[in-house]
């Protein structure tokens, strides 16, 4: 590991100062330790709250997620057109918004051929999704219906995981309901259901399989069937209204959103965009942790300072001695800086395996709520930036001993 | 015996150590102002012996320390082996003590967190990094010449006061410098352990050709030292041959 090929290398070319740090840590032990101690709870507060804080983070938004497109290409949103106005005049106009009726994304074949050449996608499904009624006997339940690619659907919701009922099947009249769906009107898997989606398109269905996604809204509401069968019932031959699409780095979303609107012209969204409040609340959160961060750091920063400080007045005689056989103050000074960065190296090795104890027993007693991982590479930079704040900390008491008069020092009792 | 030394003239020997009207103002320009060393001239030789004497508070440390390159003067001329030191950087001093000098405390002064022999290794390592074969050696063989063969590998601070101030010999004289500067050097120890603490540095003295300044209050020891210079109130009152230095002197030594 490169980390410790350059710990090794700085040991061989700052021999002494290295020696000399090690003999001097080692020869007071129980300040050693209590200091080592100290940085190690402080590393692993940091690294237990920094993963608990990511795991809880990443679990919210995979739960957000699961049943959710990362971005959503929908046709451009209709508006009034105007006439030209003429040069130099002033129009008052009056203008109501537009109702918006069901709208087919133009070209969206060749749409989805271009957005499945980028690799970033994982997933490009088309949905064709409109109003319709539910109806059996005399209960009536207002839903979306939802015309899916199943194969492609797949990487957006995989609802075959989520079925609680029956078989994942929309072929020729089949058809998925969430579970509040079938509920509230009583269904379950074999069961007709007839679907009206206004204009006289309307069809009896057949209840293949009952899905639960954890959502009410989606399911009390959707209810899946092919693209083919939902094109008839909403009179969108050919056509889908929305693109849905999945990606592998889910916070590249708003990016990857605003270049397929660029390339495309078509209305596209973002998770990020549709879940403002969520990643709000995600950026307050890592705000919080951040700042508990940076102080448990700022105390332990000062408790290394404080026992350097220290150490360097009890060593003012040696620093006398070592600079009459001929050390120079950059040597002093290393030696200090070493010490620092022993200190935190040392301590939050230490500190990391605490925390990693810490979140193993997090683990294992709540199973349930979810499962907080531990990244190597967040352990690595834990312990590397500890080290490099020992040798922060120890900048003042080192840059002082190395200041010290050699004939006063010397004498020094 | 080390008697070779007092006949060697300065003039057609090399000169280690030359001081030229060197004054030291402890906290110059300030109320507090103490100057301790007033225009002190003196020349120390290669292979000389020299004792320095005067009462306490005579500015025979701060002579020493500033001599060694560990205090800075206020004026005057001091050359080291004839490198002027006349506004030398920090690290400029460090490098000519380290290559020139050898310093010898009252208190033994060894680092506790080291070995012996790392102790006596110590000038090297600071200098060079990790120690080399012969350097090892070296140090082994200064060990055995002061009668320490057998302690190399122990803690210095369960070594007696005598013992210590034997490795701080072997410690100053590791880098093979020309010049070695001891203060007070037997001031802790009893006569006979002083006695055989100074058989050393005499037979260094011959043996490796390095001058040597002591400062002692120990009349028997400085008698023993061809040449003496003695300081009264930061002025050279006395220097030359032990053997001359006038009665009144030798008494409130
Ligand atoms: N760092 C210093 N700051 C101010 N004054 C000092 C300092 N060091 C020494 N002095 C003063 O310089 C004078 C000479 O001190 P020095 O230690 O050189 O005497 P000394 O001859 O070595 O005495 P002793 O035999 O007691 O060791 C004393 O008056 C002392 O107070
Ligand atoms: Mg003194």
């Amino acid at each position: 590991m490169s980390f410790f090929n350059a710990i090794s290398r700085l040991r061989n070319s700052l021999w002494i100062e290295w020696r000399i740090a090690i003999r001097f840590l080692a020869e007071s032990p129980l300040q050693t330790l209590l200091i080592s101690v100290a940085i190690s709870v402080g590393a692993a507060v940091i690294v237990f709250i920094t993963a608990l804080i990511m795991g809880l983070q990443i679990n919210l938004i995979n739960k957000t997620l699961g049943t959710q497109a990362h971005i959503r290409i929908e046709a451009t949103q209709q508006h009034n057109n105007f006439s030209e106005f003429p040069e130099g005049k002033y129009v008052w106009t009056f203008e109501n918004p537009r109702a918006q009726r069901l709208q087919t994304i133009n070209n969206w074949q060749e749409v989805r051929d271009t957005l499945d050449q980028y690799s970033a996608f994982n997933t490009v499904s088309p949905l064709i999704s409109g109003p319709a009624f539910a109806t059996k006997g005399s209960a009536r339940s207002s839903v979306a219906l939802m015309g899916i690619d199943p194969k492609r659907y797949t990487g957006i919701i995989n609802l075959e995981e989520y079925l609680t009922e029956g078989q994942f099947s929309i072929e020729a009249s089949d058809i998925l309901i969430g579970y509040q769906l079938a509920k509230d009107l009583g269904l379950r898997s074999g069961d007709k259901l007839r679907i009206d989606a206004g204009d006289n398109h309307q069809a009896v269905m057949n209840v293949a399989g009952i899905f639960e996604l954890g959502v009410r809204e989606l399911d009390s509401r959707y209810v899946y069937t092919s693209l083919k069968q939902a094109q008839t019932l909403l009179n969108l031959p050919g056509g889908i209204t929305i693109l849905e699409i999945k990606i592998s780095d889910v916070f590249s979303a708003e990016y990857w959103a605003q270049r397929i609107q660029k390339l495309t012209g078509l209305y596209v969204q973002s998770w990020m965009e549709s879940n403002g409040q969520l990643l709000n609340a995600l950026n307050s959160q890592s705000m919080t942790t951040q700042i508990i961060r940076v102080f448990v750091a700022m105390s332990v920063i000062f408790g290394i300072a404080s026992v350097l400080a220290v150490s360097v007045v009890q060593r003012t005689r040696e620093i006398g001695i070592l600079r009459a056989m001929g050390s120079s103050q950059q040597q002093i000074l290393r030696v200090f800086l070493l010490q620092g960065g022993l200190l935190g190296l040392t301590g939050s090795l230490l500190g990391v395996l605490m925390g990693y104890t810490l979140i193993q027993i997090f683990n294992a007693i709540d199973t349930k709520l979810f499962v907080i991982e531990l990244e190597t590479s967040m352990m690595l930079s834990a312990i590397f930036i500890a080290t490099l704040a020992g040798v922060l900390a120890a900048m003042v008491p080192a840059r002082r001993a190395a200041k010290y008069d050699p004939a006063v020092a010397i004498r020094y009792v | 015996m080390s008697n070779s030394s007092v006949l060697i003239t300065p003039d057609n020997q090399q000169t280690v150590l030359q001081l030229d009207k060197i004054n030291k103002v402890f906290n110059e320009g300030t109320p507090l102002a103490n100057h301790v060393l007033h225009d002190v001239s003196l020349q120390v030789s290669r292979g000389e012996l020299v004792a320095l004497v005067g009462t306490s508070g005579s500015g025979k440390s701060t002579l020493l320390n500033v001599m060694g390159l560990l205090d800075l003067y206020s004026s005057g001329e001091l050359r080291i082996q004839g490198h002027l030191t006349q506004g030398l950087s920090e690290q400029q001093r460090t490098q000519l003590r380290s290559e020139s000098i050898g310093f010898v405390f009252q208190f033994h002064h060894l680092i506790n967190a080291f070995s012996t022999i790392d102790n006596v290794l110590m000038p090297l390592m600071l200098r060079y990094g990790k120690p080399n074969q012969e350097q090892t050696e070296y140090a082994q063989y200064l060990l055995n010449e002061v009668g320490l063969a057998n302690y190399a590998h122990i803690a210095t601070n369960r070594l007696s006061g005598g013992q210590q101030q034997r490795v701080a010999i072997a410690r100053a004289l590791v880098s093979r410098p020309a010049l070695i500067l001891a203060d007070e050097p037997t001031g802790n120890l009893d006569t006979q352990t002083a006695d055989e603490v100074f058989d050393l540095f005499e037979r260094f003295n011959v043996e490796h050709q390095c001058a040597i300044v002591i400062v002692t209050h120990d009349p028997r020891l400085s008698a023993r030292c061809p040449r003496t210079i003695r300081l009264t109130d930061g002025r050279i009152v006395y220097d030359g041959a032990s053997a001359n230095l006038p009665n009144a002197f030798t008494k409130t030594v």
